[in-house]
């Protein structure tokens, strides 16, 4: 497949500190690809640099196959749509829009073509005379991703767009955003710290964490063979519940803890360990089954209902196994009370297992 | 019976704490309008009544004379043309001088928050060293300068000196407004294909109207007020108004006309204190926005 955007050993300083070090990505032709991250990992810095908004201190970012390292932003052929919208304050919706073809110096005819087309995709034209002052959230960032189409560039740059707006109007846009890719197919670059968000409009993810992608995959195996401890514990609300144990090898291979131990029969696992090994094993709470099914799974145990949070659809329930934390849902019409006893069971071939020293899956 | 407590909290129209307030602000303004009055007053009496001495009393007959005097025909050293010549002077001093010190300052300030260069913060600490520097120390090096450059004693040379003296501050002043304006808005005026240049008049200047305001009255004040450069670089034919103001006043031949002198002093006060009349509103909010980041 074509590669869109390439970047090569990419470093960049402030200073002394590093924020990124030779990080290499490739993006293909019409992916959409999201950078996520905790705040402070890079991301942001990462689309900055392709962007052309700063200089980079090593490396190389080729945008086509056209090495761009050393170009202006508007030589990139990117548009970017940034968090506080960043729209200009003095100008109407249509100036706004029109600034970026003035500068490029379309003939005026061509302009006002590609403004009533950009502003029927995004359903802006009523507000094309009125003042970014005048307009809701949802309406301003609407005309940012409008700043962007209207310059049929090839790639387009997020800088956590949705952030700024509430929870309705978040998931609103995103369904939009997601249209907008199937329909133009373009290349798109989405950083965001929001994982319902990484995880609903990407083709493939790139977790980041201190300058470092972590793992670069799609959803689908980010969400189930995470890489390391980091990834799994990032991706999934509730978070992953994490038992600490040793592994034991053997026909078959188990995980012991204290009082108990998990059949790992069927596990695929990944790379070898040394018998005895520290490490942790991680189950999701969505993959807990509870009550006359649990019994039949291949690990199963009676344990004691500690906390209960309510929130409609499921329920999650928090209790211990072990003495550790341990997490699952139920069903939310499931009638349950603090301190009942409850049999859950779980398939341990779902899970992750990951050495405590290194914490990469084993 | 008492009401229970609801809705809004019942107010003392008179509580210690406002006649205290009230009290204090009263008499501080009474304080400095004080001396606004007896000016106003003397202005308009004839000599005889101000000869009687009681410069708190109302003028028993209203004089515009002095006025007129002091405008057109007062001696200012070896003419008697009054003030008209140096109001005209000083006019042309202040706006070019007040344009081209706003254009330079607001372009520097521009260039200093959002294309930071290698080396552009100790290029911004010396400028701003500088308005530390007491005027006099850099009088005369200055006067040689200009004489080198073959201003000294003209109109370009009063603006030459201006314009380097206003700098500083103004440029103080523009950074930090810039630097409080977001700086999305200049990296997608950046990705947008916008220029150094474009992006200054098409973004940033629009949107900074309130702190050209409070530059513009600085300056006008500033410069309308200076004595010192205008006496010294102006020459002769340039001599600004409060240059000729000092002239009318302190000359000391004959009968002092105490009524024509201020006048005169009105006269010359007259142009900041109306432009701080008229938009001192924007003054304040604009000290304040630019305040806010440093």
């Amino acid at each position: 497949m074509k590669n869109s955007i390439e970047i090569r050993d990419l470093s960049l300083n402030f200073g002394a500190v590093k924020v990124l070090t030779d990080l290499n990505l490739d993006i293909h032709d019409g992916e959409f690809l999201v950078l996520l991250g905790a705040s402070g990992c890079g991301k942001s810095t990462l689309l900055n640099c392709i962007a052309g908004l700063l200089d980079v201190s090593g490396g190389q970012i080729f945008i086509n196959g056209d090495n761009v390292t050393w170009k202006e932003p508007k030589e990139r052929g990117i548009g970017m749509v940034f968090q506080s919208y960043a729209l200009y304050p003095q100008m109407t919706v249509e100036g706004n829009l029109s600034f970026g073809l003035k500068n490029a110096k379309v003939p005026k005819s061509e302009i006002a073509k590609k403004i009533a087309h950009a502003a029927s995709i995004l359903q802006i034209e009523p507000l094309l005379q009125r003042k970014p002052g005048e307009l809701s959230g949802g309406q301003r960032q609407r005309v940012a991703i409008g700043r962007a189409l209207v310059r049929e560039v090839e790639v387009f740059l997020f800088d956590e767009p949705l952030s700024n707006l509430d929870a309705k109007l978040r998931a609103d846009l995103r369904v939009e955003i997601k249209r907008l890719h199937q329909k133009l197919q373009n290349t798109m670059i989405y950083v965001t710290h929001d994982q319902i968000e990484a995880m609903t409009l990407a083709d493939r993810i790139a977790i980041m964490k201190d300058g470092l992608v972590q793992q670069l995959a799609d959803p689908r195996t980010i969400y189930n063979n995470p890489v390391n401890k980091y990834v799994a514990g990032f991706i999934g609300s509730p978070g992953m519940n994490f038992l600490d144990g040793q592994l034991k090898q053997g026909k078959p291979a188990s995980f012991q803890m204290a009082k108990s131990s998990i059949d790992l029969s069927n596990y695929r696992f990944q790379q070898t360990f040394t018998d005895g090994c520290k490490a942790t094993f991680g189950i999701r709470p969505e993959h807990i089954v509870v009550g006359g099914a649990a019994a039949d799974m291949p690990f199963s145990q009676e344990i004691e209902v500690e906390i209960i949070e309510p929130m409609g659809s499921d329920t999650l329930v928090w209790a211990k196994i072990e003495s550790q934390d341990f997490r699952f849902m139920l069903d939310g019409q499931v009638q349950i009370n603090t301190g009942d006893k409850v049999r859950i069971g779980f398939d341990p071939t779902i899970a992750s297992i990951f050495d405590e020293e290194t914490e990469l899956r084993v | 019976m008492m009401k229970e407590p609801y809705g809004p909290r019942p107010g003392k129209v008179l509580n210690p704490t406002r006649i205290m307030v009230y009290g204090v602000l009263i008499i501080a303004a009474l304080y400095y309008l004080l001396p606004l009055y007896i000016m106003i007053t003397t202005s308009v009496k004839g000599l005889p009544e101000i000869r009687m001495g009681n410069i708190f009393a109302l003028p028993v007959e209203v004089t515009f004379a002095p006025w007129a005097k002091a405008w057109d025909s007062a001696c200012t050293g070896l003419y008697c043309e009054g003030l008209k010549t140096g109001f005209w002077n000083s006019v042309t001093i202040t706006i070019p001088s007040v344009i081209v010190s706003i254009a330079i300052a607001s372009v520097n300030g521009y260039a200093l928050s959002n294309w930071k260069f290698k080396g552009s913060e100790v290029f911004f600490t010396i400028l701003i060293f500088g308005s530390f520097i007491p005027f006099q120390v850099m009088l005369y090096p200055l006067v040689i300068i200009t004489r080198e450059m073959g201003i000294f004693g003209s109109l370009w040379g009063i603006i030459f000196i201006h314009t380097i003296f206003g700098m500083p501050i103004l440029t103080l002043l523009f950074r930090n407004y810039f630097a409080s304006l977001p700086e999305e808005l200049f990296k997608a005026a950046r990705v947008d294909g916008a220029g150094f240049w474009g992006i200054f008049f098409k973004i940033m200047v629009p949107m900074s109207a309130p702190i050209f305001v409070v530059a513009i009255i600085l300056q006008v004040t500033g410069i309308w007020n200076d004595f010192l450069f205008g006496v010294v670089f102006a020459g002769t034919e340039n001599f600004p108004m409060t240059v000729q103001l000092n002239n009318i006043v302190n000359s000391k031949q004959g009968v002092t006309e105490y009524n024509v002198n201020m006048a005169a002093t009105i006269l010359t006060g007259a142009v900041p204190l109306i432009v701080y009349f008229l938009s001192g509103k924007y003054f304040v909010r604009g000290i304040a926005a630019g305040a806010v980041k440093g």
